[in-house]
């Protein structure tokens, strides 16, 4: 054969631009990349919190450190209940120490213990991954290892999650840590692997008193559903921009 | 067991559970690093593009100096990485509509056009070099490595007829010219990153990649000059001990080294005052709107923070260099003082920015303290303690004198 280096150099370069783009279009036009992109009509997950009826035993949080095995001991949680108390005089004092796993039994807010007539109010405020529409811990992982399901629930992609930390950077409600185990970055999902069979999540099934629901927000017949569209309901950090779906009910402006 | 970054953070008042100093010092010294090789690569850029001649001197040392701190800009991010093998993914399946995504493609096409700058730089001395070796017949082992060396550098191509030079020359020109705007844009990308950041109450802000480009060439121009003088001068020792009547004489270098450091610091100048308009802006603007988050960014930047910004990066990092540089007949001594001073300055920034804005908490009524572990009890403590830090702190020198072995950085028949 007779051919010139720069030909065959220039043969070369053609080659594999026409080998990558052929490959690159069979892995992007895989049907279930296509499925996801196209939006389900039928399910969209949504969460209510009623905040009214939490009393702060941290039986929630509990269950969902023993359903998810995120090491019990670990300063780390995928859901946790925080304990707001304003007295008289205007302080507000708010903490949720190891995220409420063993629920608010002392009189100690910040470690103050604060006398029940100098209250004027207190309450606790249930927190987990808010499932936003517009994620912006998605939007900001550089692998695309974390990603958003076409019922709504973000993932985490253990296998291809690089631990750079951006989306827990990027996260407005601190829902995102580091695994202590898996090292990657790890975040509350619903308990996708319940909510997938028809179980509820675990802090759902855990709490005692109804304060945590979740349903389908397209669904109009759904309980979770007519209590977003005919009551008060209010969504964490609106200013974001991020679409939060778990709606409180009896938020409180105080509330971080 | 622990969680990442649980070690380093101490918590105060309310902070979520799940909130800790997640980046640490490497996340400081990416910012750091690849704002030096901007930096480089925009003052060699001065001489090639804007023919500043002045700057000939710098330039061919700023061009190389770039290419050494191009290697240790990306190594920040792997020791930050919990999955530093995992790094490829980056560029294996990019999602743009990450900052850092944008870094595979930026950071090559970056490097690739430093790369092919050096080589039609340095390409007549490769030839050179490779020429006389190929033609010899018999050649010693080490003559052979040299020669394998030259040879694949030259690219094959031996072409060195005054013609083919002038070609080289424009696309110098050219690649620099183009180089400029990459340069900014990889820095850039590097303040954008921070500056996108809408959950951070610090760092989002759309001037964060524009005071990130400027200091970025501050920093770089700063260390250019630094390097310099101390080549310089070990230039200097070398000449006392192996004096010969036709090398160049120490008064010669000396007086090229002043003035060149005279002309460079003025472009330092020049760029500093950009960036510390450009920090103060924004800090007066965040004091002026008082939005919502202005109340804990208060007491963090005048209150918690006040030695870092206002001691540390502010007066011993900005205005006391910017004397310094001011006051007429500038010394090489004054001008190392300034220099370090520059440099410290932009590495406060860094911190500050990078640190501060971890400094308090999402909840905007907490803080988190970020303690550097300085002795290192694991391999974690130890890349992302002043360990780590050090050693990318030192690899762009390796890696330059190593290079400069292989280009003629400091060539004296082509220095005056």
């Amino acid at each position: 054969m007779n051919q010139s280096r720069r030909e065959f150099l220039k043969t070369g370069f053609k080659t594999i631009l026409a080998t990558g783009f052929s490959i690159g279009v069979f892995e992007t036009l895989r049907p279930e990349v296509l499925a996801a992109l196209k939006k389900e009509e039928g399910l969209r997950w949504a969460f209510v919190v009623d905040t009214t009826k939490c009393i702060g035993c941290g039986m929630c949080v509990k269950a969902c450190k023993l359903e998810n095995e995120i090491p019990y001991d670990v300063n780390v949680t995928r859901t946790w209940v925080e304990r707001y108390v304003m007295t008289k005089d205007g302080r507000i004092y708010a903490d949720s120490p190891k995220g409420a796993r063993d629920g608010f039994i002392k009189n100690d807010p910040m470690g103050v213990t604060v006398k029940k007539e100098d209250i004027d109010k207190g309450f606790f405020v249930p927190k987990l991954c808010n499932q936003c529409e517009n994620p912006p811990c998605v939007q900001v992982c550089p692998v695309g290892a974390t990603y958003q399901t076409a019922d709504g629930i973000v993932l985490v992609d253990r296998t291809w999650c690089i631990g750079c930390g951006y989306c827990i950077m990027a996260c407005p409600y601190g829902v995102r840590f580091f695994h202590p185990v898996y090292r990657v970055a790890e975040k509350c999902n619903f308990c996708y692997h319940r909510i997938k069979k028809d179980m509820k999540p675990a802090c759902v099934d855990a709490c005692s008193f109804g304060a945590r629901l979740i349903g389908n927000i397209r669904d109009p017949w759904d309980s979770v559903s007519r209590i977003i569209k005919t009551e008060r309901t209010a969504v964490l950090k609106e200013e974001f921009g991020t679409k939060p779906h778990v709606f409180y009910l009896g938020l409180d402006s105080i509330v971080r | 067991m622990e969680v990442h970054g649980e070690i380093w953070t101490l918590k105060e008042l309310f902070v979520y559970p799940n909130e800790y100093i997640y980046w640490s010092i490497q996340i400081v010294m990416y910012p750091f690093m690849t704002g030096l090789v901007a930096g480089a690569f925009v003052l060699s850029s001065l001489y090639h593009v804007f023919g500043i001649k002045e700057l000939k001197d710098m330039a061919k040392f700023a061009l190389v100096f770039s290419f050494a701190l191009l290697f240790a800009a990306p190594m920040p991010i792997v020791l930050h990485l919990q999955y530093p093998f995992r790094g490829i993914n980056v560029f294996l399946t990019p999602h743009f509509t990450s900052a850092i995504a944008a870094f595979g493609v930026v950071f090559f096409a970056y490097g690739a056009i430093v790369a092919s700058e050096i080589w039609f730089f340095y390409r007549k001395h490769f030839v050179e070099v490779a020429l006389p070796l190929k033609e010899k017949r018999d050649k010693t082992l080490l003559e052979w490595i040299r020669f394998i060396i030259f040879h694949t550098l030259t690219l094959g191509a031996y072409d060195i007829s005054e013609e083919s030079l002038k070609k080289d020359e424009k696309a110098i020109k050219i690649l620099a010219g183009i180089g400029i705007p990459v340069a900014c844009f990889l820095h850039g990308y590097a303040g954008f990153i921070f500056g996108s950041v809408k959950a951070n109450a610090l760092w989002m802000t759309p001037l964060m990649p524009v005071i990130f480009i400027m200091s970025a060439v501050v920093s770089g121009i700063a260390l250019c000059m630094l390097t310099y003088i101390v080549v310089m001068e070990i230039r200097k020792v070398r000449l006392r001990s192996r004096r010969r009547p036709w090398m160049v004489s120490i008064e010669e270098v000396k007086g090229v080294e002043i003035s060149v450091i005279r002309m460079t610091a003025k472009y330092l100048l020049v760029f500093m005052i950009f960036a510390i308009t450009l920090e103060l802006l924004d800090l007066i603007f965040r004091g002026y709107t008082a939005v919502k988050h202005w109340d804990i960014l208060r007491t963090v930047i005048y209150g918690r923070d006040f030695t870092q910004i206002f001691i540390l990066q502010y007066t011993f990092g900005n205005l006391l260099p910017f004397i310094l540089f001011l006051l007429p007949r500038l010394s090489i001594r004054r001008a190392i003082t300034g220099l370090l001073l520059v440099l410290m300055g932009v590495f406060m920034m860094r911190w500050n920015v990078v640190i501060g804005g971890q400094a308090f908490s999402l909840t905007l009524s907490g803080y988190m303290d970020y303690i550097l572990p300085i002795v290192p009890h694991n391999w974690e403590t130890f890349k992302e303690g002043i360990g780590g830090a050090l050693g990318i702190l030192i690899m762009p020198f390796v890696l330059f004198w190593i290079f400069s072995k292989i280009f003629p950085v400091f060539s004296s028949e082509e220095s005056h």
